[in-house]
């Protein structure tokens, strides 16, 4: 038998053992019984969603109302700044007025 | 009218809104809450007024802009700049408030349907308007009026969005057909204070534009 038939045949080994070992795990956890309670097998709707699984709405109209809030006084700030900015302009140009 | 006068109407309506704004959330918290969407709808009080002012901002900015294309007047010019900017605040108030309340009455942040697309672009398109305007160089001035034009012409197609395509949005009869009593009364409480908020915020955009423009002027003259 060559050299290259005993590598092929150590090749297939490997193989199926490295197979063996991933099916092997999930194989065994298919065969365990449901950690917490009975196994569940059916869907059954509830008429409403228990509380703690809720998203809060009380944060989220509060967030959306805090942001209209950013938003607008960051538009009276930018308005402030660009007022400032003229004044400045103007004491400027007084100034350049006088000195001529 | 003597500037002492116009100021002091402007500061007496800045007050006013403030007092509005004060007192709005007292309003909206003892509307009745929505059967189905519960507290969440509540957002609506806020949404709804904002995304008005959006188009009231897009429209005084497209009229604005045709005036000053056609006509040459620098005041409309300055006009359709503030009402350009106010697009774009009142716009992103509705392009975060919308999906904040989307994703507790729907469960999703965002849907691509007609309504809300067509409200992306809308606000997009006022930003392109100040983009240009601002980096455009010489002569940007037309060209930006041009695109408000546009903007202004896309506010129809975004209002009757909602009763032509399938969406998940409600339809524009809510306000007008399906408001409980309860609701009527704290919502156009909203509608009036965000108007007047938004009246004070165009005023003193544009005089603030105007002001601008004369120190300019005067720089001109100082120089020659």
């Amino acid at each position: 038998m060559s050299d290259g038939d005993d590598m092929t045949r150590m090749r297939i080994a490997a193989t199926a053992a490295l197979g063996f070992l991933l099916t092997a795990g999930p194989v065994r956890a298919l065969g365990q019984p449901p950690a917490g309670g009975a196994q569940v097998n059916d869907y059954v709707p509830v008429t409403s969603v228990p509380a703690a699984e809720q998203l809060p709405a009380a944060p989220m109209v509060i967030g959306a109302y805090a942001f209209l809030w950013v938003v607008l006084l960051a538009y009276v700030f930018f308005l402030w700044r660009k007022m400032k900015g003229l004044e400045r302009e103007l004491a400027d140009l007084q100034k350049r007025v006088q000195s001529k | 009218m003597d500037q002492r006068l116009k100021d002091a109407r402007i500061f007496n309506l800045i007050v006013f809104a403030a007092v509005l704004f004060a007192i709005g959330p007292y309003f909206v918290m003892s509307a009745p809450v929505e059967q189905t969407m519960g507290l969440i709808q509540k957002i609506f009080y806020y949404h709804v007024p904002s995304a008005m002012m959006l188009f009231a901002a897009a429209f005084v900015c497209g009229i604005g802009s045709a005036v000053f294309l056609f006509k040459k007047h620098a005041a409309a010019d300055r006009l359709a700049l503030a009402a350009g900017e106010l697009a774009v605040v009142f716009g992103i108030i509705v392009l975060v408030t919308g999906p904040i309340w989307a994703r507790k009455a729907w469960g999703v942040w965002w849907q691509w349907d007609a309504r809300l697309t067509s409200s992306l672009l809308l606000w997009m398109m006022f930003v392109a308007y100040l983009l240009v305007r601002r980096f455009g160089g010489p002569g940007s001035e037309k060209l930006s009026a041009a695109m408000a034009l546009f903007g202004m012409a896309n506010v129809p197609f975004v209002y009757v969005s909602v009763n032509y395509w399938r969406t998940l949005h409600p339809k524009t009869s809510v306000i007008t057909e399906g408001l409980a009593p309860g609701m009527k009364a704290p919502f156009w409480f909203c509608v009036v204070a965000f108007a007047i908020l938004f009246t004070v915020l165009l005023t003193l955009r544009t005089k603030l534009e105007k002001d601008r423009a004369v120190v300019e002027e005067l720089y001109l003259a100082l120089d020659e």
